[in-house]
């Protein structure tokens, strides 16, 4: 018994392109990672290992003394906590003042709605190197120049456009239905919002706080301006940037991008939605 | 109104018996403050020599200023290349994501850490590559192809300089564009890519006619935020070469933070604001006109 003649070409084809697929995914993985790998070695690298040229791949003395050297410097760990209070607080301010607006639009059909989401466009397309000098003046006159306050007055309202039309998508998500429900069996307002309706937008609102404490996390030129003696991290490096050695400038920014790890790992799930459909 | 005539559906703004305005109010208050306030403030500055006379004294210094026209240049050349690059390396990036690969989940991920590096961050990430005794120079050396290395970072080398600002800034800013395009792609609906395939369009056709004339929408935000944003790069070059390579904001904080003179810095700045807003209207011109009947 013979068997037909199969052709197989386009299976071949087909596997053979699969292959290519595969291979073009692990180069862009390999290129968006690697400099990660580099810095995190040159980082752990001893002193004298961080000078030997040419480099091998992988440091011959592994050691923790740049990155305390670092923390150790100058200013590093207050910037580390202003960074953190400046980010912790710009998500509490951007909620408070964001996540209304946020309901307001994706709850209520009112004259002006249109207006004001211009008016939220309108200031994402306005750079920040704009109001930082002004503002700079502005916070020196009302006297909270140099705080950490004045940083997240600034973050806040970086933060506030995309806050508002990220809690707007959130709220969207959360069905009229059930808010309605909660009302006809007797809630007041107050009591649907806080036992309906917040518990069912607690991810997204967590997801949201994360993204906005990653923009103040990783903001530079408006926390540089702003501060002198109360620095952000960021900030920190920065101004610290021209008159230190490699060794510091790569133990900083080893410290700085290990964050954005764990920032995406814990928002994978919420990428597309907040980066990619909502923000356009 | 009268209240025993209104329908219920007329009622429903009012359901919180307050009026949403309420609710926007605090966040419009503040946006005005620290948006619209400056603003005025900075464009003033601008035009306004020290007692507050006008003044065009601040933009003669500005334009007199050979770091200026460096820096505008500069930034005008670095959007010029990356942006075009990374619309490109984004949709390829899509289309990878979208054939289902092994382990996609972890490529999506790795794809996407750079969207939470700063851009100082990745200017001292490619620091580690590019500097005198670096990796790239340490592998040049390696592999017998230079024998010092290269001054990549060097101020006599404008080019590679460009170039590590360039391989920095595709580093970081792609994974935005590749989320925009990845949300784009997977909100459209599948059967158009389908009929075309059932009438034989090769994939490089579906793509061509399918996939990127749906995508424009995206593809039109990608952009402009793009631009904008890389309008504002600073920090890589600042990490990468110092005041080597100038950029526009890197001028502003230059101007502000080291010179000490926030006229001039307000000029740099409004500089910025008018290629931003330029760059917006541009792309909104380009890319709206000819889909006016299409999709949204």
């Amino acid at each position: 018994m013979t068997r037909p003649a199969v052709d197989l070409t386009p299976l071949h084809r087909r596997k053979r392109q699969r292959v290519l697929v595969q291979l073009a995914c692990v180069a862009i993985s390999t290129f968006m990672l690697l400099p990660i790998v580099l810095i995190a070695l040159s980082a752990l690298s001893s002193r004298t290992a961080l000078t030997e040229f040419p480099k091998p791949l992988l440091p011959s003395e592994f050691s923790t003394e740049s990155i305390s050297g670092f923390i150790g410097g100058a200013g590093v760990v207050p910037a580390f906590g202003n960074s953190m209070l400046a980010g912790v607080y710009t998500v509490v301010l951007s909620l408070l003042l964001g996540a209304p607006a946020g309901y307001a639009i994706s709850r209520f059909s009112f004259r002006g709605r249109d207006a004001y989401q211009v008016l939220i466009l309108l200031v994402r397309a306005l750079p920040i190197v704009v109001l930082s000098v002004p503002l700079a003046t502005m916070f020196l006159r009302v006297d909270i120049d140099d705080t950490v306050f004045a940083v997240t007055l600034v973050h806040t309202a970086l933060a506030l456009p995309t806050t508002i039309l990220i809690t707007a998508s959130i709220f969207v998500g959360v069905p009229k239905d059930v808010e309605e429900a909660a009302l006809i069996f007797g809630c007041t307002p107050g009591q649907a919002m806080r036992r309906v309706v917040l518990p069912m937008a607690l991810p997204g609102l967590a997801a949201s706080s994360v993204f906005t404490f990653v923009l103040s996390w990783n903001e530079v030129l408006g926390a540089t301006v702003l501060t002198l003696g109360h620095r952000t991290l960021p900030a920190q490096v920065l101004s610290s940037l021209a008159d230190s050695p490699n060794v510091y400038r790569f133990a900083g920014g080893f410290v700085l991008v290990l964050p954005a790890l764990l920032f995406i790992l814990v928002m994978r799930r919420y990428l597309l939605n907040m980066w990619g459909t909502t923000l356009r | 109104m009268t209240t025993v005539l209104e329908k219920p559906v007329r009622k429903q703004p009012q359901r919180l018996g307050i009026s949403p305005w309420w609710l926007l109010a605090p966040s419009t208050v503040l946006l005005v403050l620290l948006f619209g306030w400056p603003l005025v403030q900075g464009i003033l500055a601008a035009f306004q020599a020290e007692g507050g006379a006008f003044t065009l004294a601040n933009w003669e210094r500005l334009f007199g200023d050979p770091y200026f026209v460096e820096a505008l240049l500069n930034t005008l050349l670095l959007i010029v290349i990356v942006v075009p690059i990374q619309l490109v390396l984004a949709v390829g990036m899509t289309l990878l994501i979208q054939s289902k690969p092994k382990f996609g989940g972890l490529h999506f991920y790795v794809w996407a850490i750079p969207l939470a590096v700063s851009d100082l961050a990745a200017g001292l990430v490619w620091l580690t590559v590019f500097a005198d005794r670096g990796y790239l120079n340490s592998l040049l050396i390696g592999l017998g192809l230079s024998e010092n290395g290269i001054a990549w970072l060097n101020y006599d080398n404008p080019t590679t300089m460009l170039l590590a600002v360039v391989v920095a800034e595709i580093w970081r800013a792609t994974s935005m564009v590749f989320v925009i395009v990845v949300a784009g792609v997977q909100m459209m609906p599948p059967d158009y890519d389908e009929a075309a395939q059932v009438f034989g369009a090769s994939a490089w056709q579906r793509l061509w006619h399918v996939t990127l004339p749906l995508l424009k929408p995206s593809l039109q935000v990608a952009l402009i935020l793009r631009t904008i944003l890389a309008l504002q790069a600073f920090a890589v070059a600042q990490a990468l070469t110092g005041r080597n390579f100038p950029l526009l904001v890197g001028e502003t904080y230059q101007w502000y933070v080291n010179l000490q003179n926030p006229a001039v810095a307000s000029a740099v700045a409004l500089v910025i604001l008018a290629l931003s807003l330029g760059t917006a209207v541009l792309y909104m011109r380009a890319l709206r006109q000819p889909s006016a009947g299409g999709p949204r």
